[in-house]
């Protein structure tokens, strides 16, 4: 699904180039639950946003679905986003005025689906997620958690290949972390790639693979069945960050 | 275009600060409004003035004698002299462009005290002598009765037409004045007619406060002899007036011995040449209104722009996200675009309804002024429709440039910038 070669990216901030990917090799698989790790400025962000085509690269190769992405235009790149991937966000990322249904149906809407029908369509997808009683209310009327499923149900809408999610848990307590995380596996399980960025170790855990980013380049790759072995050295390494 | 999406997100980006969306508004609409109002008020104007004129004959002159400035011919400077009714004979046949000739004489006037007397009422008015034809040029409404005819001026008849004032003066309201007798510096004469002028032009006097007397009768009973004091004249047509002008002073000059170079001596008016300068003045107006009036609107205008860029500023992450979600470049542009179109229109177009009803409601109060105000200087103020579509098509095209720079700020938003936690 994925397939990154010797990938390369430099932010230049006045005379200083930061070199933030240093050639990054990388194959994730159709139906793959990954999550990318590491400490912050290791690129873990940066990645994200190539792999979300929010951002172009300067050397190597990205891709997505057999089909080279590079230098795309916005509009292409916008219809690729609409149709391949879905977003999920740390802060949600819900459109304030619009209500709960609105939110996820705007995927469709760049797609030009009729009102009615997408709006149809967002429905049946809150039903997925328990939301239906709350399909006509605003974000702010909505807990943390429900803001994410919403904002997960709106990146499923358009049946996208893959969801990347930016720190999908960072905003919200354990429990409903959790909660989260199971709707993620669910998703998963349906055979859409799912790709996570975090930091925390025991939402990574949950995951089928662990990408480990160190300086820019990747520095450790752990499949599911090795996970046991990988919280004990997580727990010797840092024991204060493993609750 | 008609998207509940669409336009609900444009109410939604205009309500969220109502303060600073009506305070731009303000800007666009007060510029509407200034310039609705501004080119109406100069029309009013313009309309005043020229119906006030518009019937005076505009290709005609008037021509009168003053001192000497120059020593000619023996006599000595500052020499007091008459026109003569040769002069219009002469004129008559030397001159075939001129087309109406009068002369005409002017007696006692209103501020030499009470000059007519009629029972025990008396008024002082502007005593004038006139032929027929002079109202040819200076046209006067007939109230009641007739004007001086041919006849009077052959038989010197003692008859007099009054303006109305006059008549107001000199009778108890409704009294018929047809046929009674007014004593006018020491003669009766035989009330013929009642007048009112049609033009806010005024010769030696308003007209609703003079008393028209047949030219001849006045050169006979006031002891005038041959003399003219006024010569009132046309150009044919296509003949410009001061082509004529210039002929007859030539003719005159000659005729009294006035020097070539002396300028005082001649004294005169042209209309032609007025009424040149007035349009010219309102050209001028009319382009101050406009200049104005755009410079107001562009102020405006640039506002809007501004706030839109505050406004994408302020949604940058609400723009990021929809880019994310896969808006297209194309959806951003309409969208912000639209909101300032709108914003723009919407205050434009109250602008213009406001203006256009301020301008209404003057008008309405002007109809209603008794129709007697004769100084009215202000009529009709409008305008025009077309006036009304183009400045509604420059406020589009104008929220259109406004919306430009905006949309391309927001184009330039980078989804991860826009996303970045902060």
């Amino acid at each position: 699904m994925i397939v990154l070669n010797n990938l390369h990216k430099s932010y230049i901030t006045g005379n200083n180039a930061l070199h933030v990917l240093k050639g990054i090799d990388l194959e994730i698989g159709a139906g793959e639950f990954v999550s990318i790790m590491g400490s912050s400025g290791s690129g873990k962000s940066t990645l994200l946003n190539i792999l979300g085509i929010l951002d172009d690269y300067d050397e190597g190769n990205y891709f997505l679905d057999g089909k080279l992405i590079r230098n795309m235009n916005e509009t292409k790149a916008a219809i690729t986003r609409n149709q391949m991937i879905g977003f999920v966000f740390q802060s949600f990322n819900l459109i304030s005025f619009k209500n709960a249904r609105e939110n996820v149906a705007l995927p469709l809407y760049y797609q030009q689906v009729s009102r009615k029908k997408r709006n149809q369509i967002a429905l049946e997808y809150l039903d997925r997620f328990g939301l239906k009683e709350w399909a006509d209310h605003l974000p702010s009327e909505l807990s943390g958690g429900q803001k994410q499923r919403v904002a997960i149900a709106r990146s499923l809408i358009s049946n996208p290949k893959i969801i990347l999610a930016d720190e999908p848990t960072g905003a919200l307590d354990t429990a409903t972390s959790f909660e989260v995380m199971e709707i993620l596996k669910e998703v998963n399980d349906q055979g859409i790639t799912v790709i996570i960025v975090t930091h925390e170790h025991d939402i990574a855990a949950m995951t089928k693979k662990i990408i480990r980013l160190k300086d820019g380049l990747i520095g450790e790759t752990i499949i599911n069945g090795d996970l046991k072995k990988y919280r004990e050295k997580v727990k010797s390494e840092n024991a204060f960050s493993y609750v | 275009m008609f998207d509940l999406d669409r336009w609900n997100e444009i109410v939604h980006a205009l309500a969220k600060n109502k303060v600073r969306s009506l305070l731009t508004a303000f800007g666009v609409f007060w510029g509407i409004f200034m310039l609705i109002v501004m080119a109406g008020a100069g029309n009013g104007l313009g309309n005043g003035i020229s119906e006030g004129v518009a019937k005076f004959a505009t290709n005609s002159a008037f021509m009168w004698t003053d001192r000497t400035s120059e020593p000619y011919k023996g006599y000595k400077r500052g020499r007091y002299w008459n026109m003569d009714f040769e002069d219009v004979q002469i004129i008559r046949s030397k001159v075939p462009e001129v087309d109406i000739l009068t002369p005409k004489n002017f007696g006692s006037n209103n501020n030499s005290g009470p000059n007519t007397v009629r029972g025990d009422r008396n008024g002082s008015f502007n005593i004038k002598g006139d032929y027929p034809d002079y109202v040819k040029i200076d046209p006067v409404t007939i109230v009641k009765g007739r004007w001086i005819n041919e006849m009077d001026i052959r038989e010197k008849r003692k008859v007099c037409v009054i303006g109305t004032k006059v008549y107001e003066t000199m009778f108890a309201s409704e009294e018929e004045p047809l046929g009674e007798y007014l004593k006018v510096s020491g003669v009766y004469y035989q009330v013929v007619g009642v007048i009112k002028p049609e033009t806010r032009i005024n010769i030696n006097g308003r007209t609703e406060e003079s008393l028209f007397i047949p030219f001849t009768t006045m050169q006979q009973t006031y002891n005038m002899g041959n003399e003219v004091h006024v010569l009132a004249f046309t150009a044919k047509p296509g003949v410009p007036v001061s082509q004529v002008e210039e002929k007859i002073r030539g003719i005159i000059r000659q005729r009294h011995a006035i020097s070539p170079t002396d300028v005082q001596a001649i004294a005169g008016v042209n209309v032609e040449k007025q009424f040149l300068q007035m349009k010219g003045l309102f050209v001028g107006i009319n382009i101050l209104t406009w200049i104005v009036g755009i410079g107001t609107l562009m102020a405006g205008v640039i506002g809007v722009s501004n706030i839109m860029l505050v406004i994408v500023r302020e949604r940058t992450r609400e723009i990021g996200v929809q880019r994310a979600l896969g808006a297209r470049p194309r959806t951003i542009i309409t969208q912000v675009m639209l909101e300032s179109v709108v914003l723009t229109t919407v205050a434009g177009y109250t602008g213009l309804t406001l203006g256009v009803g301020l301008l209404e409601l003057v008008n309405q109060v002007l109809e209603r002024q008794p129709p007697s105000s004769e100084e009215m200087f202000f009529r009709h103020p409008e305008v025009s429709l077309t006036v009304a579509l183009a400045s509604l098509g420059v406020l589009i095209i104008a929220g259109l440039f406004a919306g430009s720079i905006p949309a391309k700020r927001a184009l330039q938003i980078k989804p991860i910038e826009a996303l970045r936690e902060e």
